[in-house]
């Protein structure tokens, strides 16, 4: 595993965790995921063929509840789940606009 | 003076004292504070105070932990208070629910005075990585007080607070705990509910309390432990009496003792957490060698393990339905400049990290890898524990570590949380207890056990702090 990464890794990387990170940051980045990547070849050194992987701490047998309709506790509030938010317009969430419409 | 849980918790019931009067006598050291441990504190504090004591006038029940001054770490979900999780990306999030552990304590009749300081998203081992500012060390203020929960453990340390709530990903109760001299308990996994608390790596998350004693840190487990339907990772188990468990005689317990754990500690370090040992064996323990040949591998396969998964929690902070939003020209330019503003470097460092371990191609090398080293690491621990009833080892290689040490070298801060990590791993119970001191410093033992072995841990705890007195020890005010 311990290819060295890139510039270039860090950048596409980056776009995938929806982080605008300056050249300098990326610079810094790159070391130091390089330094820590490389610490972690230490697994490498290990043979995993026929281990399981461990996926959870504990063995979860998925619980189900009663097929009934039930509440928790109350709904929220439109007007409180959206106390906190940055903008809104009506009851929801605004966002720059996604989708272009042509005339 | 009336100190620390279970004593408070007696002498309000038994109205030896008013529980606002207890909370006066807090209120005005943690105005004195100068360690920074506090985020915020909670208005409401002398109301809760005031319904607790009108609660035991009218002849009701108080509670376990009536009048008992507690603080959480702000990660907790408070209903009404503000709640960051030590970042800017959450600054002025007022939550509009409570999550299930800070209820439970209300409940019980503790009042939470307030918010306490930790590292951003918990991650980090110094409370350096705070968004807010970091936490002095009572014991010596030039120092850090560990993380992540280092709020927590300073605030219990310095008597602001009788006990506190933290949360252990991969030690971050523990080794504060041991840097400041307070007793902390990670339980078991899914012990306590994560229902409200902000997360970090779901799979290794847990709850746990601190306290000045392991009687303090059972009342508080007492209070926040079980089932939670809101929780289903949450354990379905009987919750048993762990104050009781305190003064449960040792019998003819057997300690395993893992040479990995003591190799490469430092020799003041190892004297002290070996003493602490023999103190057992003089109360009736045996001590057994056992082999945990894995640990080694611990910390590499934690940090692709925990950041794998924070790089997933976190993909939440995107400044659309709460917290800092940054504008961009598109709703892509607008995730990626409100996370870049947002998050400190730490929390970027783990989310890269974490995003690059899944990506395509490298997920078998990475993740797939690191969950089966977890495997032989949990292993590793079903053997031991076939030997022993508990294991012992020191919680951190060294005492409390100078401000700024170790913030520009990443892996040196992630190698600190070298003997923490492996029980994280495996999901097990440990907790740290005071043993001695170092040049002045707190040094803390750590006790391992099998899962939902707490009782044990607190019978082996409660037997140590009844035969020696590191557990009373107070910083300088």
């Amino acid at each position: 595993m311990a290819s060295k990464i890139t510039d270039a890794d860090v950048r596409e990387t980056a776009v995938l965790a929806r982080l605008e990170l300056g050249d300098e940051e990326i610079g810094r980045m790159t070391r130091e995921l390089d330094a820590i990547l490389g610490y972690m070849a230490l697994l490498d050194q290990l043979d995993v063929s026929g281990v399981e992987p461990m996926t959870h701490a504990v063995s979860l047998d998925l619980p189900l509840r009663a097929d009934v309709v039930e509440a928790l506790e109350p709904q929220l509030p439109v007007a409180e789940a959206l106390a906190d938010a940055p903008r809104t317009h009506d009851a929801f969430f605004e966002v720059p606009k996604i989708i272009e419409v042509g005339d | 003076m009336i100190e620390g849980v279970a004593e408070i918790a007696r002498a309000v019931r038994e109205r030896k004292i008013s529980a606002v009067e207890v909370l006066e006598a807090h209120a005005a050291r943690i105005a004195a504070d100068t360690l920074g441990c506090f985020y915020r504190l909670d208005p409401t504090a002398r109301e809760q105070a005031r319904a607790v004591d009108g609660k035991i006038a009218r002849g009701e029940d108080p509670g376990l932990l009536a009048g008992v001054p507690v603080a959480l770490k702000d990660l907790f979900v408070t209903k009404g208070l503000e709640t960051t999780a030590g970042s800017k990306i959450l600054e002025g999030w007022v939550p509009p629910y409570e999550g299930t552990p800070s209820r439970k304590l209300r409940e019980a009749g503790a009042i939470v005075v307030g918010k306490l300081s930790m590292d951003e998203f918990a991650m980090g081992s110094s409370n350096e990585n705070s968004a807010y500012g970091p936490v002095r060390n009572p014991w010596d203020p030039t120092r850090v007080p560990g993380g992540s929960s280092g709020g927590s453990a300073a605030a219990v340390a310095a008597g602001l607070v009788a006990g506190a709530l933290g949360t252990d990903t991969g030690g971050s109760i523990r080794q504060p705990a041991a840097l400041t001299g307070t007793t902390g308990l990670k339980p078991t996994y899914g012990r306590v509910s994560r229902y409200g608390v902000v997360a970090f790596a779901s799979s290794l998350d847990q709850v746990g309390p601190f306290g000045r004693s392991a009687l303090d840190v059972a009342h508080l487990l007492q209070a926040i432990a079980g089932h939670d339907p809101h929780d289903a990772t949450s354990l379905d188990r009987p919750v048993p009496d762990y104050r009781a468990a305190c003064d449960k005689p040792l019998g003819a317990l057997r300690i395993g003792i893992p040479a990995e754990y003591f190799k490469d500690t430092p020799q003041a370090m190892g004297a002290s957490v070996s003493s602490a040992i023999d103190e057992l064996v003089k109360l009736g323990a045996t001590k057994v060698p056992v082999e945990l040949p894995h640990t080694r591998y611990g910390i590499a396969a934690y940090y692709i393990v925990a950041t794998a998964e924070a790089s997933s929690n976190l993909a939440r902070y995107d400044g659309v339905r709460y917290g800092l939003r940054v504008a961009g020209s598109s709703l892509a330019q607008m995730y990626a400049r409100t996370r870049a503003a947002g998050f400190g470097a730490e929390v970027k460092r783990r989310i890269m990290l974490g995003t690059y371990a899944l990506r395509s191609g490298y997920y078998d090398a990475y993740y797939l890898r690191a969950q089966k080293v977890r495997t032989l690491i949990k292993r590793d621990f079903q053997r031991a524990f076939e030997r022993c009833d508990v294991i012992a080892t020191p919680t951190a290689p060294s005492t409390a570590f100078a401000l700024g040490a170790k913030v520009d070298d990443p892996l040196e801060m992630y190698l600190n949380d070298v003997y923490t990590i492996p029980a994280s791993l495996a999901g097990l119970p440990g907790m740290s207890i005071p043993c001695g001191f170092i040049e002045g410093l707190p040094a803390g033992l750590q006790l391992l056990g099998p899962p939902l072995g707490e009782e044990m841990l607190f019978a082996v705890a409660g037997a140590y702090q009844r035969a020696t007195d590191w557990h009373t020890r107070r910083p300088p005010r």
